[in-house]
């Protein structure tokens, strides 16, 4: 188990990057904390698998360093890390039992077999393998496949971290909510360091105490699901966590106050602006109400999402989307929204204005 | 849910069955004709029953080819598959040096077979072959037209010359179709080298091995150009395979019964050994 720090690392797949361009990881730093749960979470071709790979040690930085409990770890391979990682796509031995499939890596490192038996006993347990543990494991399915996977990185008492590359993309949408606690569960229990790598929002947010928002190789914010949701620092945030996404609208700033349609909205972060660059206001859908004075809104159109209605409206040519409660009247044709001042926040050129950048 | 059944559909299939009629079944069963009659020419023939079977399978000759055959195969066999697989291991999987690899592979199986007996006829030559000559010239006594071991050393060369690279072809592929992601884990989970074989890439490649194995066995079953151009089953009959002893009878003595029996006996060997291997290393397929 380690703190994971990491120090001015960058990462380009070319032989001799020139321009920031052709790096798919930007220059950045970040400390992790000693049995943390963590997301990197991001869209596709972000950067975050060469990130989690950085860190494995399957690759090795172009700059910086990454250091596990103080010790600089950027050349060292992934077997002197003292690592774990769960793949996109089970990997298991084929021609082994589930037995000895979870007891590879200790034997690997010549760990006596008796103890081999008991920890892998109660990894078994753990992941609820115990009734499969003398069957082939090519027998299993998809999830079975990738709870081996798991187990044999935690079946090793002393890794550093764990590492999940989008785990679940293979597994059967009913099974992979089981998954999911179930990794929940053992984080709580073995106290772990993990990290886990995907672009899908409801498992970050749900597995992480801290999820990390990559967007084109740079960290976009770290924070806790709560701090992503209520403050995003950038609209990439906003739009990306959230369904529906935050609502982005042009803006001018006057007076410490956001214009928007001829109309002068109190906004959390006034003061902080600037007026400089491309401004915008960002508001979730969740911190809009209808009202009878405030903003001019045609409603287009009501959609039931369970116990919420999505309200899509256009104002000053622009969709702004609200949620309304179920029960709740929502008139046609005309009406007026008001947004709540403590989470409408001013951001600049992309960035919420005041954030440290 | 009701199936709609339209048989019309087998009209279109009937081409294919015409096409397997004319060049598989009716020769077959010219040569089943053939096994179970006798003639003296003038297209007159008499039933003669299960005779030239039991001729055969009492014939000493066919007996020792059998053998021979036996032997050349499984030398063959021994030394092709691992040699393929190691030649296949080591090549590199990314880079310039793929194409230049696999280039050279596949030349010797561009060759035609005469010729590839034609060339290490004349590169076998002890007076004047290059492999000859360098033989001969370390002191080791080699002429392939005389000594039965000369004669088998060369043979079992050229095939191995001729067929490894098919083993590689096949071995290759199968090892660039390995995700990633297997050695990673592997690197992960800290195994050696030997483990990484073991575990991971054999059990990947076991079809692309069984597909290969397969291939070679009936292959060099059914050899006989090479060996023709080569040998010509000499020194003696010493490196008499099947084929050869079966053309020898049916071209060389016009036996047209006999070399029938001859070629279905032939053909159920290669048939029974092949479905005997498929089916056992697909057994644990089927759980």
């Amino acid at each position: 188990m380690a703190e994971i720090r990491i120090d001015k690392l960058r990462h380009s797949y070319m032989a001799n990057p020139q321009s920031e361009d052709d790096y798919a990881l930007k220059r950045l730093s970040l400390t992790w904390q000693d049995g943390g749960a963590y997301a990197l979470l991001g869209p596709s071709g972000c950067g975050k698998t060469t990130l989690l790979n950085l860190i494995s040690g399957l690759l090795t930085p172009t700059e910086g360093t990454i250091s596990f409990n103080g010790r600089d770890v950027s050349h060292a391979s992934p077997e002197e890390r003292n690592i774990a990682q769960v793949f996109q796509f089970p990997v298991i031995y084929d021609t082994m039992t589930v037995y000895d499939n979870l007891a590879f890596p200790l034997r690997n490192r010549g760990v006596p077999e008796d103890e081999i038996k008991t920890r892998v006993g109660e990894i078994a347990e753990m992941l609820e393998l115990t009734r499969t543990l003398n069957n082939r494991a090519s027998g299993l399915t998809a999830d079975g496949k990738q709870k081996i996977s798991l187990g044999r990185g935690l079946v090793r008492s002393d890794v550093n971290v764990i590492m999940f590359d989008e785990p679940l993309t293979v597994i059967d949408p009913h099974l992979k909510w089981q998954l999911r606690s179930k990794l929940k569960e053992l984080h709580l229990r073995t106290k772990r360091t993990m990290i886990y790598v995907t672009h899908d929002q409801t498992e970050a947010l749900t597995f992480a105490d801290q999820v990390v928002v990559m967007n084109q190789g740079e960290v976009v914010q770290s924070g806790t699901p709560i701090e992503l949701f209520e403050m995003p620092q950038h609209t990439f945030v906003g739009h990306f966590i959230g369904s529906p996404g935050m609502n982005v609208l042009p803006c001018e700033v006057r007076g410490g106050r956001a214009v928007f349609g001829g109309e002068a909205i109190s906004v959390g972060n006034g003061e902080k602006a600037t007026g400089k660059g491309r401004t915008e206001i960002g508001v979730r859908p969740e911190f809009i109400s209808l009202a009878n004075s405030g903003i001019a809104a045609e409603v287009i159109r009501v959609a039931d999402a369970g116990r919420f209605r999505i309200v899509e409206t256009r104002s000053h040519g622009h969709l702004v989307k609200l949620l309304v409660k179920e029960g709740e009247q929502v008139p046609t044709g005309q009406t007026f929204l008001a947004f709540d001042p403590e989470h409408t926040q001013i951001y600049e050129d992309g960035w919420m204005a005041g954030a440290r950048r | 849910m009701n199936k709609v059944v339209n048989n019309r559909a087998w009209w279109l299939v009937l081409p294919v069955f015409a096409m397997v009629l004319f060049n598989a079944l009716l020769p077959l069963m010219t040569v089943v004709n053939y096994s179970l009659q006798e003639t003296f020419g003038n297209n007159e023939f008499f039933w003669s029953g299960a005779i030239w079977f039991e001729q055969l399978l009492h014939d000493d000759q066919f007996h020792a080819s059998l053998l021979r055959q036996i032997i050349f195969t499984s030398i063959v066999l021994v030394i092709q598959i691992p040699l393929g697989l190691a030649i296949a291991l080591c090549m590199p999987r990314s880079g310039p040096w793929v194409s230049v690899c696999l280039v050279l592979l596949a030349l010797p199986l561009l060759v035609p077979w005469n010729v590839v007996g034609s060339m290490w006829n004349i590169m076998a030559l002890p007076d004047i072959g290059l492999l000859g000559k360098a033989i001969n010239s370390l002191g080791i006594p080699y002429n392939y037209t005389r000594q039965p071991i000369s004669a088998w050393f060369t043979v079992v060369l050229m095939d191995v010359w001729h067929w490894t690279s098919l083993v590689v072809l096949l071995c290759y592929a199968g090892l660039v179709a390995i995700p990633d992601a297997y050695y990673q884990a592997a690197k992960v989970d800290g195994a050696k080298p030997w483990a990484v074989f073991r575990y991971i890439q054999l059990p990947k490649l076991k079809h692309v091995l069984t597909i290969a194995i397969l291939l070679r066995f009936m292959d060099s079953f059914m050899i006989y150009t090479e060996v023709i151009v080569l040998t010509g089953g000499g020194p003696g009959s010493t490196t008499k395979f099947l084929s050869i002893d079966l053309v020898q009878k049916a071209l060389g003595g016009f036996d047209l019964g006999p070399a029938a029996a001859f070629s279905i006996v032939y053909f159920l060997i290669i048939l029974l050994v092949s479905w005997l291997f498929y089916t056992l290393m697909m057994r644990d397929e089927a759980k």
